[in-house]
C-alpha cells in the first residue's frame, strides 16, 4: 500500500529544541492546576462508553452485563422468554443508557448479537458483526472529515468487545479461534470464560492455560496488546494481566444475598452461595476493576488512536485518497440541477 | 490532544436512565483521563504582542519564575519577525511544553503597514501544520507537538489616553485566530485614578470596533464566580519584575523607585495576581479548547473551502471534500499518465533510432554484398573469356594439327601415288 506523496509542511517559525527549566526552585506558578481544570471540564462533557458483548445464547452475556454496571442495563436477563425464539442470523442490538456516579455522567451503550454461534451452519457469523463494527468507524470517520464539524463527534465506536467462551474445560471452539482472529484486528478483544461455576479451581486454572497457549499459538492478539503498551510500567502490569489473570473466570447475578451479615451477589445452590465479587470464587472483580476502574481511557484510546486510524488509512488508500462518499448523496446530488 | 470526549446526546435517542444499585467505579474515569494526558505532557503556547521595550520578556519571566534567556531586541528591526522558543517546566508530576513566542520589532518602523502580516503568517502556519497532520494517511494526532497558539497577550503602552490606531488594526485582525487577552504593560507609570479611566475607555474603544476579545468562560460553576469578577478588571494593568525586594521581613518581587516600592504580587498596586489567576491557574484548559474547537476550526474551514471543498447542498446529505479530493487525484493520476507517455515515446524514439542503425547496417551489408557477388561474376566471365579463348586456341591448333596431318597424309599418298606411276612407268 503505497501513501501519496505528502504535501511539504510550512515551517513553522519554531526551533523545535525545548530547553528544561526546573521551575521549582523559584517559586510555584500553579501548572499542575491544569489537571484540576482538566478534570472539571472532563466531568461537565460526559464520557461515552460502546461495549458489546459476544458468544451463544444461554452463557451468561446479559447477566454479566448487569453484573458489570450493577443495574438492569439488559432487560432480556430478567424476563427470559422462552418463547422467544434464537434469530435465524446474527443480529445487531444497541442500546443506550444514562447512568450517573459520584458527579460523572456516562453514555453507556451495549451491543448486544443475539444469534452468533446458535445456527447449524456457522459460517461466516462474525461478518455482520465485523460490520457493524466496521460502520461505526465509517460514521465517525464522515463526521470528522465534514468541513463544518460538530463541536462533539457522536462516538459510536465499539470500545471493547466481551467474547465469551464457552466453560468446556478442553480447549477453545474453532468458531472461537475464528471469530477472535478476523475481530482481533478491528476491535478490542477481552476474552471471558462464561459460568466458571461449573468448574473447579485446577480445573479452571488449566483451562485457561490451555486457552492463552491456543490464543498465542493462533496469533490473536486480545486486549492488552503487546505492542501498545506504552512504557515499562504499563509492560509490567499488563504482562501480568495477560499472562495471569485473563481470560477473566467470571460469574454474573443480579441477585443478592445474606452471607456473614453482608449482603452480596451471588448464585445459590444447593452446596453453597458463589460470591460474585469474591476472588476465591470468581474473577468477576477482576473483570470489573480491569475494564472499568483501570483501563476504560485506555480502551476507548486504543480504539481511536490505533483501531479507527487503521480503518482511516486503510479507507483513504482503498479510495485512492478520497474519504467515503455514500451513494444517496450522488443520487441527490444528481437531481440538482 | 485531538480528541475529547463527547457531550451526551438525550434527544433524538432512545436513551434510558438507569440507576445503579451499588458502587460500579466508573467515577475514576476522569482521573484516568487525566493520567493519561498527565504522562503525555501539556502545551502550551504563548504569544506576546507588543512594542519593543513595553516588558514583555520581563512579564514572561515574572509569570513563570524564571530567566529565560533573551538578549533584549533592538530598536532597528526592519519589520516585524517572530521568535519561539519553547521551554519544558515541571511542577510536582505536572509537564509543561511552553513556547512562547515574541513580535520582535513591532511598533518600531516608520510604516507600519506591514505590521499585522507576519503575526498573522505565524498563527496560520500553525493552524496549516496541525491541519496537514489531521489530513494524513498515515497521521499520529495523539503525540503530535501542537505549536498552535492557545493564548495572546496584546500589551497595551501606557499612554492614559486611549489605543493606538496599530493597536486597533492588529486586534481586529487578530480575533478571529486566536485568544486576545488584553494587558496594560508598565502600569506603575499610570496613577491610580487614570488608570480606571483608562481601562475604561481601551474596553470601550474594543467593543466599538468590535474586537473580540477572549471571554473567560462562565458556564462552569466553580469558576463561573471568579471568571465574572476578574473580567471587570480587564484589561490588566501588569507590572513585571525578576528582582526582588526586601519587604517586611520577605523578599517579594518589585521595583524600587527613590519613592517607593511597588509590589508585583500586590493586588492594591497591579494586576498581575489577576493575570497569573487567569492565564494559569483556572483558564489554561480552556484557552486551550477554544483554540482547537474554536479558532482551528474556523481556519479549517476557511481553508477547505477556498481550496473548493463543498460541505452540504441545503437538502443532500454531507458528501464533503469529494471534489477536491477528486480534482487532486484526477490532476495526480493525469501527472502519472504524462509520465507515462512521455517514456512510452521516449522509448519507441530509442526504438526507431536503433532500428534506423541496425536498417543502415543491413543496407551496407547488402551493398557489400552485391559488390562481391558482382566482382565474382565479373571475374568469373572474365575467367570464362580466357578460357573461351584458350578453346578457340586449341581449336585452332586441332584445326591447323588436323589439315597438317592430312596434307601430310596427302603429300605422302601423292608421293606414293608418283613413285607408284614412276614405277608403272618403268615397266
Amino acid at each position: 500500500m503505497s501513501e501519496l506523496v505528502p504535501e511539504p509542511r510550512p515551517k513553522p517559525a519554531v526551533p523545535m529544541k525545548p530547553v528544561s527549566i526546573n521551575s521549582n526552585l523559584l517559586g510555584y506558578i500553579g501548572i499542575d492546576t491544569i489537571i484540576e481544570q482538566m478534570r472539571k471540564k472532563t466531568m461537565k462533557t460526559g464520557f461515552d462508553f460502546n461495549i458489546m458483548v459476544v458468544g451463544q445464547s444461554g452463557l451468561g452475556k446479559s447477566t454479566l452485563v448487569n453484573t458489570l454496571f450493577k443495574s438492569q442495563v439488559s432487560r432480556k436477563a430478567s424476563s427470559w422468554n422462552r418463547e422467544e425464539k434464537i434469530p435465524k442470523t446474527v443480529e445487531i442490538k444497541a442500546i443506550g443508557h444514562v447512568i450517573e456516579e459520584g458527579g460523572v455522567k456516562m453514555k453507556l451503550t451495549v451491543i448486544d448479537t443475539p444469534g452468533f454461534g446458535d445456527q447449524i451452519n456457522n459460517e461466516n457469523c462474525w461478518e455482520p458483526i465485523e460490520k457493524y463494527i466496521n460502520e461505526q468507524y465509517e460514521k465517525f470517520l464522515k463526521e470528522e472529515v465534514n468541513i463544518a464539524r460538530k463541536k462533539r463527534i457522536p462516538d459510536t465506536r465499539v470500545h471493547c468487545c466481551l467474547y465469551f467462551i464457552s466453560p468446556t474445560g478442553h480447549s477453545l471452539r474453532p468458531l472461537d479461534l475464528e471469530f477472535m482472529k478476523h475481530l482481533s484486528k478491528v476491535v478490542n478483544i477481552i476474552p471471558v470464560i462464561a459460568k466458571a461455576d461449573t468448574m473447579t479451581l485446577e480445573e479452571k486454572s488449566e483451562f485457561k492455560q490451555r486457552v492463552r497457549k491456543e490464543l498465542e499459538v493462533n496469533g490473536i492478539e486480545f486486549y492488552p496488546q503487546k505492542e501498545f503498551d506504552e512504557d515499562l510500567e504499563d509492560k509490567t502490569e499488563n504482562d501480568k494481566i495477560r499472562q495471569e489473570s485473563m481470560p477473566f473466570a467470571v460469574v454474573g447475578s443480579d441477585r443478592e444475598y445474606q452471607v456473614n451479615g453482608k449482603r452480596v451477589l451471588g448464585r445459590k445452590t444447593p452446596w453453597g452461595i458463589i460470591e460474585v465479587e469474591n476472588l476465591n470464587h470468581c474473577e468477576f472483580a477482576l473483570l470489573r476493576d480491569f475494564v472499568i476502574r483501570t483501563h476504560l481511557q485506555d480502551l476507548k484510546e486504543v480504539t481511536h488512536n490505533i483501531h479507527y486510524e487503521t480503518y482511516r488509512a486503510k479507507r483513504l488508500n482503498d479510495n485512492g485518497g478520497l474519504p467515503p462518499v455514500s451513494v444517496d448523496t450522488e443520487e441527490s446530488h444528481d437531481s440538482n440541477p | 490532544r485531538a480528541w475529547a470526549p463527547g457531550r451526551l446526546f438525550t434527544h433524538n435517542e432512545d436513551l434510558r436512565n438507569l440507576s445503579l444499585s451499588g458502587h460500579v467505579g466508573f467515577d475514576s474515569l476522569p482521573d484516568q483521563l487525566v493520567n493519561k494526558s498527565t504522562s503525555q505532557g501539556f502545551c502550551f503556547n504563548i504569544l506576546c504582542v507588543g512594542e519593543t521595550g513595553i516588558g514583555k520578556s520581563t512579564l514572561m519571566d515574572t509569570l513563570f519564575n524564571t530567566k529565560f534567556e533573551s538578549d533584549p531586541a533592538t530598536h532597528n528591526e526592519p519589520g516585524v519577525r517572530l521568535k519561539a522558543r519553547s521551554y519544558e517546566l515541571q511542577e510536582s508530576n505536572v509537564r509543561l511544553k511552553l513556547t512562547i513566542v515574541d513580535t520582535v520589532g513591532f511598533g518600531d518602523q516608520i510604516n507600519k503597514d506591514d505590521s499585522c502580516k507576519p503575526i498573522v503568517e505565524y498563527i496560520d502556519a500553525q493552524f496549516e501544520a496541525y491541519l496537514q497532520e489531521e489530513l494524513k494517511i498515515k497521521r499520529s494526532l495523539f503525540n503530535y507537538h501542537d505549536t498552535r497558539i492557545h493564548a495572546c497577550l496584546y500589551f497595551i503602552a501606557p499612554t492614559g489616553h486611549s489605543l493606538k490606531s496599530l493597536d486597533l488594526v492588529t486586534m481586529k485582525k487578530l480575533d478571529s485566530k486566536v485568544n486576545i487577552i488584553p494587558i496594560i504593560a508598565k502600569a506603575d507609570t499610570i496613577a491610580k485614578n487614570e488608570l480606571h479611566k483608562f481601562k475604561s475607555k481601551i474596553m470601550s474603544e474594543l467593543v466599538s470596533n468590535g474586537v473580540q476579545i477572549y471571554q473567560f468562560p462562565t458556564d462552569e460553576e466553580t469558576v463561573a464566580e471568579i471568571n465574572a469578577t476578574m473580567s471587570v478588571h480587564l484589561p490588566f494593568a501588569v507590572v513585571g519584575s525578576t528582582e526582588e525586594v526586601k519587604i517586611g521581613n520577605k523578599m517579594a518581587k518589585a521595583r524600587q523607585y527613590p519613592w517607593g516600592v511597588v509590589q508585583v504580587e500586590n493586588e492594591n498596586h497591579c494586576d498581575f495576581v489577576k493575570l497569573r489567576e487567569m492565564l494559569i491557574r483556572v483558564n489554561m484548559e480552556d484557552l486551550r479548547e477554544q483554540t482547537h474547537t474554536r479558532h482551528y476550526e474556523l481556519y479549517r474551514r476557511c481553508k477547505l473551502e477556498e481550496m473548493g471543498f463543498k460541505d452540504t447542498d441545503p437538502d443532500s446529505k454531507p458528501f464533503s471534500l469529494q471534489e477536491t479530493y477528486e480534482a487532486k487525484r484526477n490532476e495526480f493520476l493525469g501527472e502519472l499518465q504524462k509520465k507515462e507517455e512521455e517514456m512510452r515515446q521516449m522509448f519507441v524514439m530509442r526504438v526507431k533510432e536503433k532500428e534506423a542503425e541496425l536498417k543502415e547496417a543491413e543496407k551496407e551489408l547488402h551493398e557489400k554484398f552485391d559488390l562481391l557477388k558482382r566482382t565474382h561474376q565479373e571475374e568469373k566471365k572474365k575467367v570464362e573469356d580466357k578460357k573461351k579463348e584458350l578453346e578457340e586456341e586449341v581449336n585452332n591448333f586441332q584445326k591447323k594439327k588436323t589439315a597438317a596431318q592430312l596434307l601430310q597424309s596427302q603429300a605422302q599418298q601423292s608421293g606414293a601415288q608418283q613413285t607408284k606411276k614412276d614405277k608403272d612407268k618403268k615397266k
